[in-house]
């Protein structure tokens, strides 16, 4: 009964998101109140409609409903709660239902919360919002009915693919989905904005909350990736260039360059067609990624499901809002007015730059992803694009735009001064130098390229603090005085502080491990000891842990002991794990990792040789690693500190708190 | 500034820009290609050592030898048609499994060994690489049903 009202909302959802997406265009090109105002009243109902049918979903995974196909080839009695639940999310038709339900709650959130937009673009934004919601419902009904019933219904599940019942790939899909789809929301204004015919500083200040927002959760979600394929694929890595890795990376880099244009159009109405180009380009990396992963075509832990239909309706939705989009834009583009003028060298010239750099950066990642996939469209060699490639292409296009990401914020809006800018940051700079010394020393010579990337590090993560010091007027004034500055400083600017600072520490955790990434793969008796990166091994056993579904254990594990000893002293015992899981017939490796200061020591257990007894381990020593990760949250937390700031906040009066000359630097 | 200038600033900028990023990506293009080969491309091609490629099709049941350092491996890489010895120091994947589709990365030796610098995790063990699949149709040796077979634990 429950997954029959599911289905019966998801259509009820569809026939909304027609009225949704029609009337209130009418309404607006009409000039008709009343139908502009059945907007939000859709998207309100619309919302519920579409939540009433993810719960159902969502019940019949806690109830362990195996009459629901769905739940039979994704569950499993056995599994853990936390497990059946984000099993609702860990296969192909739950994760859409997932993706509309945060469509609608965007809508809703823009109907309940920008009362203060005018009300055609209200009425605009949220029609565009209702079509990309129609097609998507159209998709989820047509091709992948997460509700489709078995007769008989089967005892029990095939269980979730053992990879995913994993804490951190728990919440990596919401994160990234609240991600793709919160651009869906710049997206929307950009094609209002476009139907309108018109683009100012508001309609920025109405983007730049929902853009910021979308970029902070994309960032945690590309972070949680991340951090899972480190300890659960065993291998050490933290990013493999994969191509489905680059499907959620290349939304980011757009959605960066994004987040700055906006800026521009809000502080200086400039650049105002060019943001709107991005809006649309990343709305429709976001969709190219979700058709990228899930029409099958990609080998991947997320290609669920290999449904030709399935890629092809994602290909027809990616070509029509893409295509419309920019049909749009080619048409209205020209219409709008061109705003404040610049210099090159100014805040303005280089946010253009950071959009430049990113851009093109984006566009080799797309270049390397699609590429094998084209070449094999026309019948081509079958051929793939590696790590090499993108180290080749990206390293070296980002390194100028984190470098110049210091001296962006120095100068001034529409005439800047370089040489002044430059002066104020010798500080920054003597550090980077610093820094380079430290390198230098500690690793008797080190790579050359690694002893400049740690210098590029600090430079980027000191510069960041730059602006503030000179805003606070750190050590001319007394330091209560500059305490009490900092304290009044707008949330924004902070967030433009962490934002680039995080930044800097990743960078800092991606040269170290690059550099200085200590490996040793080795077969040991139990008891035997081996030497690494100054640290010593101790493989003391192994042992077996059986199944017990009562006490959570889906699975039956091998769990190793290794102790770490640094001169005689113990460090710590790591407990690398080998699971079987005999539903889903799936062996499986958790690595045993201990942190200390931000570098890891970490080990993983392969095989036991049957003859010798002796087991394969995994070696490593991570140094500065978690700055990899320790960085993104700082960027994300730079995010949510500057949607903090009131006069950024959604519905927040247009007047300005602080005048003009005194605009934080973003 | 006139806006002409700016404007003409701006695309010289951006034209900069995108030549760089396109020689960038020619270069790297250029010598970093991973081209993938079935065992009888390789028995048809002459490979020399330096080219990286990626060598798929299933694990040849009963070929698969652990030497005595204990984590070096060998094993044949068949398409039905023919087979190449492979060569691997350090842990296979989880899902690695006689009889079972594989893709390998490293370089032929000058001995006619493979020898893998890396052997390609998969996430699900009924999954197929798709160019392990057209390899195995292409030598008439495709059988869906080998998709399905499951390993004992």
């Amino acid at each position: 009964m429950i997954p029959e009202l599911g289905q019966f909302a998801l259509i009820l959802a569809l026939l909304l998101s027609i009225v949704q997406g029609t009337l209130p265009l009418i309404g607006a090109a009409r000039g008709d109140r009343a139908l502009m105002n059945l907007a939000p009243a859709a998207a309100t109902g619309q919302f519920v409609v579409v939540l009433v049918a993810f719960l159902a979903l969502m019940q019949a995974y806690v109830v362990s409903d195996f009459s629901v196909l769905n739940v039979v080839q994704n569950s499993h009695s056995a599994k853990p709660m936390l497990y059946k639940i984000s099993g609702v999310w860990g296969n192909h038709e739950g994760s859409m239902v997932l993706w509309v339900l945060i469509l609608a709650g965007f809508g809703w959130a823009v109907g309940r919360f920008g009362t203060n937009l005018p009300p055609t673009l209200k009425a605009r934004v949220l029609a565009v919002q209702g079509l990309i919601a129609l097609g998507f419902l159209a998709f989820i009904l047509i091709t992948s009915n997460p509700f489709e019933r078995v007769v008989p219904a089967p005892l029990d599940g095939r269980d979730l693919n053992p990879l995913l019942q994993d804490p951190g790939l728990a919440f990596h899909p919401p994160f990234l989905y609240l991600g793709y789809v919160g651009f869906s929301i710049a997206f929307s204004f950009a094609a209002a904005a476009l139907i309108e015919g018109r683009v100012d500083p508001a309609w920025a200040r109405w983007v730049r909350p929902w853009t910021l927002a979308a970029w902070v959760s994309l960032t945690l979600g590309i972070a949680l990736g991340s951090w899972w394929a480190y300890y659960e694929l065993g291998w050490g890595g933290w990013w493999f260039w994969d191509p489905v890795e680059n499907a959620s990376f290349m939304p980011w880099l757009a959605g960066t360059a994004l987040l700055h244009s906006a800026i521009v159009v809000e502080k200086r109405d400039a650049l105002k067609s060019w943001t709107i180009l991005l809006a649309i380009v990343t709305f429709s990396l976001s969709l190219m990624g979700t058709f990228l992963v899930r029409s099958g075509i990609l080998t991947s832990v997320h290609a669920f499901a290999v449904d030709p239909a399935r890629g092809t309706f994602i290909l027809g939705l990616l070509a029509l809002a893409t295509g419309g989009a920019l049909t749009l834009y080619a048409l209205r583009a020209p219409v709008l007015k061109v705003g404040g003028l610049f210099q090159p060298l100014s805040r303005e010239g280089s946010l253009v730059l950071n959009n430049l750099l990113l851009s093109t950066a984006c566009a080799t990642v797309l270049l390397g992803t699609l590429y094998p996939l084209f070449l094999d469209a026309v019948g081509g060699d079958k051929v793939s694009v590696g790590a090499p490639y993108f180290n080749a292409t990206f390293v070296p296009i980002m390194t100028p735009l984190v470098i110049a990401m210091t001296v962006g914020p120095m100068l001034a809006w529409k005439r800047g001064d370089l040489a002044g800018a430059l002066q104020r940051l010798h500080w920054v700079a003597g550090i980077a130098a610093l820094a380079a010394i430290a390198t230098w020393y500690a690793h008797r010579g080190g790579p050359v390229l690694a002893v400049f990337g740690m210098a590029v590090a600090a430079w980027a993560f000191f510069g960041a603090f730059a602006e503030l010091v000179e805003r606070i007027r750190l050590f001319r004034i007394p330091l209560p005085d500059s305490l009490v500055r900092a304290a009044n400083l707008p949330l924004s600017a902070w967030g433009l502080v962490l934002g680039h600072a995080g930044m800097g520490v990743t960078v800092a955790g991606i040269v170290a491990i690059s550099a200085w990434n200590n490996e040793l793969v080795v077969a040991m008796q139990p008891g035997q000891t081996v030497r690494l990166a100054g640290y010593e091994f101790t493989l003391d056993g192994v042992r077996q842990l059986p199944f017990d579904a009562a006490r959570g254990r889906n699975y039956e594990a091998q769990i190793g002991s290794v102790t770490v000893r640094e001169d005689g002293a113990v460090v710590a015992t790591l407990r690398p794990e080998k699971r079987w899981y005999p539903v889903a017939q799936t062996e499986t490796t958790e690595a045993g990792i201990h942190a200390h200061g931000f570098s890891n020591v970490y080990a993983a257990l392969g095989a036991q040789d049957a003859a010798t007894g002796a087991w394969s381990v995994r070696l490593y020593q991570h140094p500065l690693v978690l700055l990899i990760w320790g960085g993104a949250a700082v960027m994300s937390l730079g995010g949510v500190l500057s949607l903090a700031d009131r006069r950024l906040r959604v519905g927040a009066p247009a007047k300005r708190r602080v005048p003009a000359h005194a605009v934080p630097a973003e | 500034m006139t806006r002409k200038k700016r404007r003409l600033m701006t695309l010289s900028l951006a034209g900069l820009g995108l030549f760089t990023a396109t020689a960038l990506a020619l270069a790297a293009f250029q010598d970093n290609l991973v081209f993938f080969y079935s065992p009888s491309d390789v028995q048809a091609k002459t490979l020399t050592e330096a080219q990286r490629f990626r060598l798929g099709g299933l694990v040849e049941p009963g070929s698969l030898a652990k030497l005595p350092d204990g984590i070096s491996v060998t094993f044949k890489v068949t398409d039905g048609a023919a087979a190449l010895p492979v060569a691997y120091t350090g842990i296979l994947p989880d899902l690695f499994r006689e009889g079972q589709g594989v893709v390998a990365e490293g370089s032929l030796g000058p001995d006619g060994v493979f020898k893998a610098k890396e052997i390609l995790a998969k996430h699900d063990e009924n999954y197929m690489p798709p160019e392990v699949a057209e390899a195995l149709k292409k030598s008439g040796h495709f059988k869906p049903e080998a998709q399905e077979a499951k390993a004992t634990p």
